[in-house]
């Protein structure tokens, strides 16, 4: 992309339009109402930062109050992320493979102290530095990374649709629920070109859940220390004013249970909420395709090409994983194939998940950081 | 503590419950703190500060005003309260942070804000070494200076801190100062804050302040004081930079 690409000027709304995953992305950002992006340039998500940059300088970007930063490297961009989600502002970033293990010291501190922040990860190639493009190998970092319990809520899109679809819904999600919330694509999916509907959020009915802020709020709708923790959050009121004191290192292990398991408890609360997962086909069909992101359109494809033979569970939400609901799929399956751009990522959730489910024999079709046929599908369909 | 005698001694905003301090005996923090809030009860901020605390001996400072506060992760301090301000731009948002957790771990995030003149109020208190997980070396450490890291004596170079930030923005507020110096102190408390109250951009101050525990001088004022003002003063220049 070049430095002024034609596209970077603001679109009328609802209505059809063909553009780049990535500016799908930082509209969805826009129109869910973010007014804060920190990021730190990285293939494949750079174009976020391009947009937000020019965005934020505009006029109507001067009138809304927006922030851009560009950040000294992903540590910064998402403790910068932290401190303005916690100073009340919708906010967010986007980043990829190596810069989405820099920013889990930032997510762990979220996870704890239950920090609404937003990030996008459009995975790459892994392990390390890798290749710019693509890979399916994020799943477990971006659900489970860091030194918690893995207390992040994840959706995995599929297509450019989706990027805005839930590139709105994951700051309504965050807001509501208070627990780090992502949105998982990849490479492919950032930096394809197609058509998209863009609309106003609120002119279709979606409820735009409103924003707090931790520090210096002055009044607030919900007490703080039933979100954050209470072994983490000091409330205390002098002259009729009440001061917020967070605290993110513990002195004994109990307080340290408290605090996992309070947050244990609003996740278990809200995980049959929010949990989500698509099928797709035949629902007699003996064999269950197993797919998320991409890979799933591929399946789908595969799915039609072998006329009714197979069928599709494709979960939305990796986390919270939709076990009931692929439990109910699996139901009647003679064989399970799970296709990933990855080793061993959602297979392994995908086992977890049906681990007291006798029967169905699994095979494996694992293609780390390249992308995945519906020929190479329908092979494994005919062979089931 | 009985509150009338306490408030002739402490400023409005600390919060007298959780006094006495959770510092050890004759460490320097209490003094920074104890400037900083005088300095907030004087320019009357005390419900616009939010008070950013680092990991290291500056996380003992959570609960020790009634300021909202928010203890961060180590050496992360800096971004967290960047991200604070620009959220909430009303805010004075105050990044208190150690040598360890400023020159070392946090160096990127400090220099990067300073050059992106950041409207943040950065507090370095600067002992010389890493005292809250046992009195290794720091950034700051003079050389040949004995640590639990460097046994046979610390290597020749290290850090000075404002002299870096002067060297990234001509257009910042930066000082150093010393516990040891208390009223100065306040005004150079005082004057950080101003500077980013008026929205003048970065404003950086660092304290020379002991760490009696870790040089041995617990029961030796005279000799904290002697390495204080005798030795850390004399290098490391006061004043404005």
């Amino acid at each position: 992309m070049t430095a002024e690409p034609s596209f970077f000027v603001s679109a009328p709304m609802a209505e059809k339009q063909f553009m780049m995953g990535n500016e799908v992305l930082a509209r969805a950002a826009r129109a869910a109402g973010a007014t804060a992006m920190y990021g730190y340039p990285i293939t494949p998500g750079s174009e976020i930062l391009l947009w937000w940059a020019k965005e934020s300088g505009s006029e109507q970007g001067k009138k809304d109050d927006m922030v851009f930063v560009q950040a000294e490297d992903e540590i910064g961009a998402s403790f910068m992320l932290l401190g303005s989600t916690l100073a009340g502002r919708r906010s967010f970033t986007v980043t990829a493979g190596p810069g989405n293990i820099l920013m889990q010291d930032a997510f762990s501190m979220a996870e704890a102290m239950r920090t609404p922040t937003v990030a996008f990860i459009n995975m790459r190639g892994g392990p390390s530095t890798s290749t710019v493009i693509y890979s399916q190998s994020e799943v477990w970092l971006t659900a489970y990374g860091g030194n918690g319990n893995g207390y992040r809520i994840v959706y995995s899109t599929a297509t450019l649709q989706e990027l805005y679809d839930y590139g709105i819904k994951v700051f309504n999600i965050a807001w509501r629920y208070r627990f780090p919330t992502f949105l998982l694509s990849d490479g492919y999916q950032a930096k394809m070109m197609g058509e998209v509907e863009l609309y106003d959020p609120q002119g279709k009915g979606i409820e735009m859940v409103p924003t707090e802020r931790y520090l210096l709020e002055e009044k607030r709708d919900r007490p703080i220390n039933e979100v954050v923790p209470k072994p983490e959050v000091h409330i205390r009121v002098q002259d009729g004013v009440e001061y917020s004191c967070y605290r993110n290192c513990l002195n004994l292990e109990e307080e340290t249970l408290q605090v996992n398991m309070e947050i244990k408890e609003a996740w278990d609360k809200m995980a049959p909420e929010i949990e989500e997962s698509e099928t797709y086909g035949n629902a007699e069909a003996k064999v269950l395709v197993i797919a998320h992101g991409i890979v799933s359109q591929s399946a789908k494809a595969a799915i039609d090409a072998t006329s009714g033979k197979a069928r599709l569970f494709r979960p939305i939400t990796i986390n919270p994983f939709p076990r009931k609901a692929l439990i109910e799929a699996a139901r009647g399956a003679e064989t399970i194939i799970v296709a990933e751009s990855a080793i061993n990522q959602l297979a392994r959730i995908v086992r977890d998940a049906l681990y007291d489910i006798q029967g169905p024999k699994m095979v494996e079709h694992f293609r780390p950081s390249i992308g995945i046929y519906p020929e190479e599908i329908v092979e494994l369909i005919k062979n089931a | 503590m009985d509150a009338p005698v306490a408030q002739l001694a402490y400023p409005k905003c600390v919060r007298l419950e959780s006094k006495p301090h959770l510092f050890c005996p004759g460490c320097g923090h209490p003094e920074v703190l104890k400037a900083f809030g005088f300095a907030v009860d004087d320019l009357g901020i005390q419900r616009r500060v939010a008070f950013g605390v680092d990991i290291g001996c500056s996380l003992l400072a959570y609960d020790f005003f009634n300021i909202d506060t928010i203890e961060t992760h180590h050496g992360r301090t800096v971004p967290v309260m960047c991200g604070v301000k620009r959220g909430n731009p009303d805010a004075v948002a105050v990044a208190y942070v150690g040598d360890g957790g400023a020159y070392a771990i946090g160096m990127g995030g400090l220099l990067n804000a300073a050059i992106r003149d950041e409207k943040i109020f950065t507090i370095v208190v600067h002992n010389g070494v890493y005292a809250m997980t046992g009195g290794q070396e720091a950034p700051t450490t003079l050389p040949g200076t004995i640590t639990a890291t460097t046994p046979y004596g610390a290597d020749n170079h290290f850090i000075k801190g404002p002299d870096l930030v002067r060297h990234v923005n001509p257009t910042a507020w930066v000082a150093r100062g010393i516990t040891t110096r208390q009223l100065a102190l306040r005004d150079l408390v005082k004057e950080g804050l101003q500077h980013v109250i008026d929205g003048k951009g970065f404003a950086f101050l660092e304290v020379l302040s002991p760490c009696t525990l870790n040089w041995g001088t617990v029961e030796h004022p005279d000799k904290t004081f002697e390495i204080l003002e005798g030795k850390l003063a004399k290098t490391f220049k006061l004043g404005y930079f």
